[in-house]
């Protein structure tokens, strides 16, 4: 009949869904450049510029944004050596095992986070391990292969096999179809896969608090803000620019993906 | 002549390498399998074997001893409860998500073409890869007792309703952030993008012809819903009621910052690791979502819910 018209209802429906989605987030820009201090009065008393300046000058944000850029790069770096390596073994062969390394690859991100959190607190307790960046390093990177994993898997499935073939049997070595054909066909799956990861690690407070000890990342800062209010008007501004920054890499990964049928940032 | 002898040397050992398949693969499996291996597994063993030593009261030091004592502790009325309430909460926002996902899901993959596919991919995954501490910051300005939503009721005229509401017992409160009431749509709006893909994966793979059969063969839009549409959905549905339901069990930042003084699974691991020093008892309690957890997959992979994933 008319299948290709939407009925109203479902139409306010999922216009309603989504609205639900962005509204809250949309708030969070309103009250950036409020002059209120105290309270999250609504409709802000007046507008100003002035906490953005009072931001640039907090030493502690500085603190925090650098730790947590540097977890995440370093996280990000093993999570697409890792996740690579596992999904080449997983998708060019078969072999006995090969469900339990996809199971084991998942498992970090299946669980709750505040089970692996816990479960590294425990093993660095039992083991006498002290907290330090690399600790957090530690937890990141092994939540972080599974969307490397999940990007590399799906590219190596559609790069055919006998184009990897066809280049041995022209005369090229391993290692040089490594780089002039395997590579470039990975490339965009792995700058997705790894935009993705820092995103996951740049925003990761439950396993953090587990691991982190003294330090603060800076979804920590936050979140001491939120449980201990100290200067309202700061972490607004803060919590716009984290808004900002974590929409940058999924806008990325569309960017790079779109035209393919392949729907990156699907198991966060 | 060094480059033509490296590039020998390189040579060989792919060609020892395509000889023997196996033993690129163990090359390429031994290190991420070492690292979840000895990092994740590892830890997850740790995990176990704390839940299985006890804490002494009197001393506070933990007893290395194997005992189900702490195993025990789960089930006094004071932590029951709390188990019980992670589970009622989890399983509420599982059932909202449901419902609010499925209308975006299904005109995402049944009516959205060209531009709107566009705009529907990035409107579902810019909410679910934004900041979650922002999330959660955006509840506590919009649930606020001077906040956005006090404002709006107010120029509607429609406060006493509100007021109404929170007098109830259970869901009720002094505002909507120390509600329970507020814990649940917090929970909602956090986790409920998860839902929305698996089931788009679902219900993209039903015809557009089965369901115009239906109607064709005198089936009402309802009876096409509850015959057709939602069996073929289902899968999808449980696998995104996975995601849901786990991180909401888990969770124990939402319930602290928006929520009564009522403790949920994750606050009760936390505290106990950290102020009371704990660890077993911690341990023992998150021992209960691997476990809820384990069950659920389990009836998840009966219903197929897996090939939607």
């Amino acid at each position: 009949m008319h299948s290709d018209r939407a009925p109203l209802t479902l139409k306010l429906a999922a216009a309603g869904g989504l609205l639900f989605l962005h509204l809250p987030i949309l708030l969070i820009f309103v009250y950036a450049f409020t002059t209120e201090e105290k309270s999250f009065a609504w409709p802000p008393p007046g507008l100003t510029l002035k906490w953005f300046a009072v931001t640039w000058h907090r030493p502690d944000v500085w603190e925090a944004l650098a730790l947590s850029v540097r977890v995440a790069a370093i996280s990000t770096v093993l999570a697409l050596i890792l996740g690579t390596l596992c999904a080449a073994a997983v998708s060019r062969t078969r072999f006995f095992g090969r469900e339990t390394i996809s199971l084991l690859v998942i498992l970090p991100i299946a669980l709750p986070g505040v089970v692996t959190g816990i479960a590294l607190r425990s093993a660095f307790s039992l083991a006498d391990v002290p907290f330090s960046t690399w600790t957090i390093v530690l937890g990141h990177a092994t939540f972080c292969v599974v969307i490397v994993y999940n990007n590399a898997v799906a590219r190596f499935r559609r790069t055919s096999g006998s184009l990897i073939e066809a280049s041995m049997d022209l005369g090229a070595n391993m290692f040089q179809t490594l780089r002039h054909v395997i590579m470039p066909n990975m490339a965009t799956a792995l700058v997705v896969g790894g935009m993705l990861a820092f995103a996951l690690s740049f925003d990761e407070v439950i396993v953090t608090t587990f691991t982190a000890g003294q330090q603060q990342t800076l979804p920590i800062w936050m979140l001491e803000e939120l449980v201990r209010p100290r200067e309202r008007p700061v972490t607004n501004v803060v919590a716009m620019v984290v808004a900002l920054v974590t929409m940058l890499p999924i806008l990325g990964a569309y960017y790079l993906t779109r035209g393919t049928d392949q729907v990156a940032g699907q198991g966060k | 002549m060094i480059a033509a002898r490296s590039e020998s040397i390189g040579t060989r050992l792919s060609d020892m390498l395509w000889r023997r398949p196996a033993v690129l693969l163990v090359l390429l499996l031994l290190p991420p399998v070492l690292w979840l291996g000895i990092i994740y597994l590892g830890s997850l063993f740790a995990l176990l074997l704390q839940s299985f030593f006890s804490i002494d009261h009197f001393t506070g030091l933990i007893n290395y001893r194997f005992t189900l004592s702490t195993y025990a502790e789960l089930f006094t009325p004071a932590n029951f409860d709390i188990i019980l309430r992670t589970v009622t909460m989890a399983a509420c926002c599982t059932l909202a998500s449901a419902v609010i996902a499925f209308p975006i899901a299904y005109y995402a993959a049944r009516y959205a073409r060209g531009k709107w596919r566009a705009v529907f991919y990035l409107g579902i995954m810019m909410p679910l890869w934004s900041s979650y501490l922002v999330k959660i910051y955006a509840w506590k300005l919009i649930l606020a007792k001077e906040g956005i939503l006090t404002w709006a009721l107010e120029g509607l005229r429609l406060n006493w309703l509100l007021e109404a509401y929170l007098s109830l017992p259970v869901v009720g409160g002094n505002s909507l952030s120390v509600s329970t009431t507020g814990t649940f749509i917090v929970f909602v709006y956090v986790w409920m993008p998860f839902m929305i893909l698996p089931i788009q994966a679902a219900l993209e793979r039903v015809p557009g012809s089965m369901l115009e059969a239906s109607g064709d063969l005198g089936a009402r839009p309802a009876q096409t819903f509850r015959h057709v549409l939602f069996p073929l959905a289902l899968p999808g549905i449980v696998a995104g009621s996975i995601f849901t339901f786990s991180l909401t069990l888990g969770d124990y930042i939402i319930p602290q910052i928006i929520g009564t003084s009522r403790l949920f699974i994750g606050q009760a691991v936390y505290q106990h690791q950290g102020i009371a020093g704990n660890i077993p008892l911690a341990a023992a309690f998150a021992v209960v979502p691997i476990v809820i957890m384990g069950l659920y997959l389990w009836g998840a992979k009966r219903m197929g819910a897996f090939d939607a994933l």
